[in-house]
């Protein structure tokens, strides 16, 4: 149990809609965040990652079911009784006080005398790279900048976890992308759980130490982000996050075959013989096949042929008329000439790095 | 022309009539008001031309020696009128403030029907209204009636004719003219920031009084304003409901000019309330051009 940070037991949440119906939002969620874990939640708008956050941080009341931080149970208590602190999607700085104000507020809030105060504000904006803004207002401040008050502003007090809403969304490309890193490297140092929220599937996998895919108020999958890409447990994860290339069919030896009378190759397995399965393949794991090549291949008209600078993109059709995607080295330019020319491509894969998804594996 | 010159050109000829309306309508009577304050009165109405400044004197202290005597009364009325418009402002605020907060979360249907019911009394008569009040409060009224056949009091309670009959009634008239500034100002309250407040560990109280309050200063001063300034002056609502007892300043203008015919002494009496409130709009507009400054330049 001291293992885990934050444990939701069975918790559930329904709300109304205008209409009068009712919709699922959290649907008897088990989750155990570990100490010192970097863990996101992600999943489609209104997959219900939002109101877990907010169940957490005390903003939505459970219908059901129970929350525990540190070993605490913390269901009936209010937002400003728990020690979880937020950094919200809009930064939220309160707009009437200056920086330094806003990134002591906790500390005043609890008491803090004021030279110590200031003392801890000074080194929580080092932190986030902002020394000496205290005067500012935020409204003087970039986008980036504020995002990183709101930052200092949640870890000041050091609370037990840290809840990020979709902090990133706002920023540009390339700021969102040093804060991913930053976010990570300030995880490492505080020593302190981020329970991070995002729509934005390489977002979490590049700073997640866990990811939990969620999908119509349930946890799909939770685990690293390699075994998430590499062996999703369904189609709803293999599709959401990174391209896929999916192809349902019955298992037959070490093929599966498809409705339309394509086969698959996988590597063997101890499945059932006519067990209903679904192959996955990776854009990135075809590669163009050379003439005789020891590698079972699918053979497709392209579409497309998209560059995208350090690979190609290739949209195609199998004979059976299925879409296929392919992703190949930019570098290998004499086989992509071949292929444009020809407008068809002979598309190879390694059966051992075909992923089966069982029929009724389920989260 | 340049693009500028003939902007300009086209801003001149659009404020002009209003300009031209206000010259005429406002300034000059105003103008007027201020050289008659300064006048001696007549004898039998009207104005002596000669530069008297005792008007003043007479409410301040330093009265014509040859014909009047310092009255404090006029001091005292008009601090009595000052209380009366700050507790008028208070009591629309403790109105006004909890019901905009309630209106503001409603869906948007509702909150239409709301302000609509609000700005409902700007379709009847003022004074219709205010001597439905008389009907309320009077001897034999409504709240004295029902209260003696309970039992709950022998004889009936002096209700009206008073202070407090006053600032209900001006309560009840200024109360949509609160209600519209601080709603602006509630109703574009980021809730966030509370969520953000909570967030920090500060519980609702101080949540309230560290970011609620602040950010909705801006509705509650302007609607301070709005209220406390026609409040000053006004002499219908104690003309109705304070009776020959409770005078406020609007009413002892009126009668200066109406009913004693000393003109130079009402110009006098209303320099005084414009003074006060030119101070107040000033502090009001320096203030908030000051805020809105300071964002215009961080933006």
């Amino acid at each position: 149990m001291q293992n885990s940070i934050v444990r939701l037991v069975e918790a559930s949440k329904a709300f109304t809609t205008p209409e009068g119906g009712s919709v699922i939002a959290l649907d008897r969620i088990d989750l155990d965040v570990r100490r010192n874990e970097f863990l996101t939640l992600l999943g489609p708008s209104g997959c219900g990652k939002t109101t877990l956050l907010q169940a957490i941080s005390g903003f939505v009341e459970l219908d059901q079911g129970s929350i525990l931080i540190d070993g605490e149970d913390m269901t009936d208590r209010p937002p400003y009784r728990r020690p979880v602190n937020t950094v919200f999607q809009n930064y939220a700085l309160f707009p009437h006080m200056t920086v330094g104000e806003n990134v002591a507020y906790s500390l005043e809030v609890a008491g803090v005398a004021k030279p110590a105060r200031s003392e801890k504000v000074a080194s929580a904006l080092k932190m986030v790279g902002l020394e000496g803004m205290e005067g500012r207002k935020p409204r003087q401040l970039s986008g980036g900048q504020q995002q990183r008050v709101a930052l200092a502003r949640a870890i000041i007090a050091r609370p037990k976890l840290l809840l990020l809403d979709e902090p990133l969304s706002a920023l540009d490309k390339n700021l969102r992308q040093a804060m991913q890193i930053e976010l990570k490297t300030l995880q490492n140092e505080l020593g302190i759980s981020f329970i991070f929220v995002t729509h934005d599937q390489q977002e979490a996998l590049t700073m997640s130490d866990r990811v939990a895919v969620l999908s119509g108020g349930r946890i799909q999958q939770l685990d690293t982000p390699r075994a998430i890409y590499d062996h999703p447990v369904n189609t709803f994860v293999a599709t959401f996050i990174g391209a896929s290339n999916l192809f349902e069919g019955r298992l037959d030896g070490d093929r599966l075959m498809t409705a339309d009378g394509m086969a698959i190759r996988h590597r063997p397995c101890e499945r059932q013989i006519s067990t209903q399965a679904t192959a996955l393949i990776r854009p990135e794991q075809f590669f163009l096949a050379e003439d005789n090549a020891p590698f079972p291949t699918i053979d497709v008209d392209l579409d497309q042929i998209v560059f995208v600078g350090s690979t190609f993109e290739l949209f195609g059709r199998t004979a059976e008329g299925r879409k296929v995607v392919a992703e190949v080295p930019a570098n290998r330019r004499s086989l992509v000439g071949t292929v444009e020319r020809t407008r068809k491509a002979r598309l190879a894969y390694d059966p051992s790095a075909v992923h089966l998804i069982g029929e009724s594996a389920g989260a | 022309m340049s693009i500028a010159s003939r902007r300009r050109f086209q801003l001149g000829l659009l404020l002009g009539p209003v300009s031209a309306f206000l010259a005429v309508f406002f300034l000059g009577p105003l103008a007027i008001m201020v050289v008659t304050s300064f006048l001696a009165p007549g004898l039998y109405g009207g104005v002596e031309w000669t530069f008297y400044p005792h008007n003043f004197g007479r409410i301040l202290g330093f009265a014509d020696p040859m014909f009047e005597e310092f009255d404090p009364i006029y001091i005292a009325i008009f601090l009595r009128s000052i209380e009366i418009a700050a507790l008028t402002v208070l009591a629309t605020l403790l109105v006004c403030y909890p019901a905009a907060f309630c209106i503001a979360r409603l869906s948007e249907r509702w909150k239409n029907f709301c302000l609509f019911l609000i700005t409902l009394p700007f379709f009847t008569s003022l004074i219709v209204r205010l001597f439905v009040w008389v009907l309320i409060l009077r001897q034999t009224g409504l709240v004295n009636e029902a209260l003696l056949s309970t039992g709950l009091i022998e004889r009936p309670l002096d209700l009206i004719y008073t202070k407090g009959a006053i600032i209900l009634g001006m309560t009840y008239v200024f109360i949509p003219f609160m209600f519209m500034p601080v709603y602006a100002s509630v109703e574009k309250l980021d809730w966030t920031l509370v969520r953000a407040s909570l967030d920090l560990g500060a519980g609702p109280v101080r949540t309230f009084w560290r970011i609620i309050l602040p950010l909705t200063a801006p509705g509650i001063a302007g609607g301070a304003v709005i209220v406390f300034i026609p409040a000053l002056g006004n002499f219908v609502v104690p003309a109705v409901l304070g009776g020959a007892k409770v005078m406020m300043f609007g009413n002892l203008i009126e009668q200066q000019f109406l009913a004693a015919r000393n003109w130079p002494f009402g110009a006098a009496l209303a320099m005084m309330v414009m003074s006060v409130m030119l101070v107040l709009m000033i502090a009001h507009v320096v203030l908030s051009g000051r805020r809105s400054a300071a964002a215009a330049l961080a933006r």
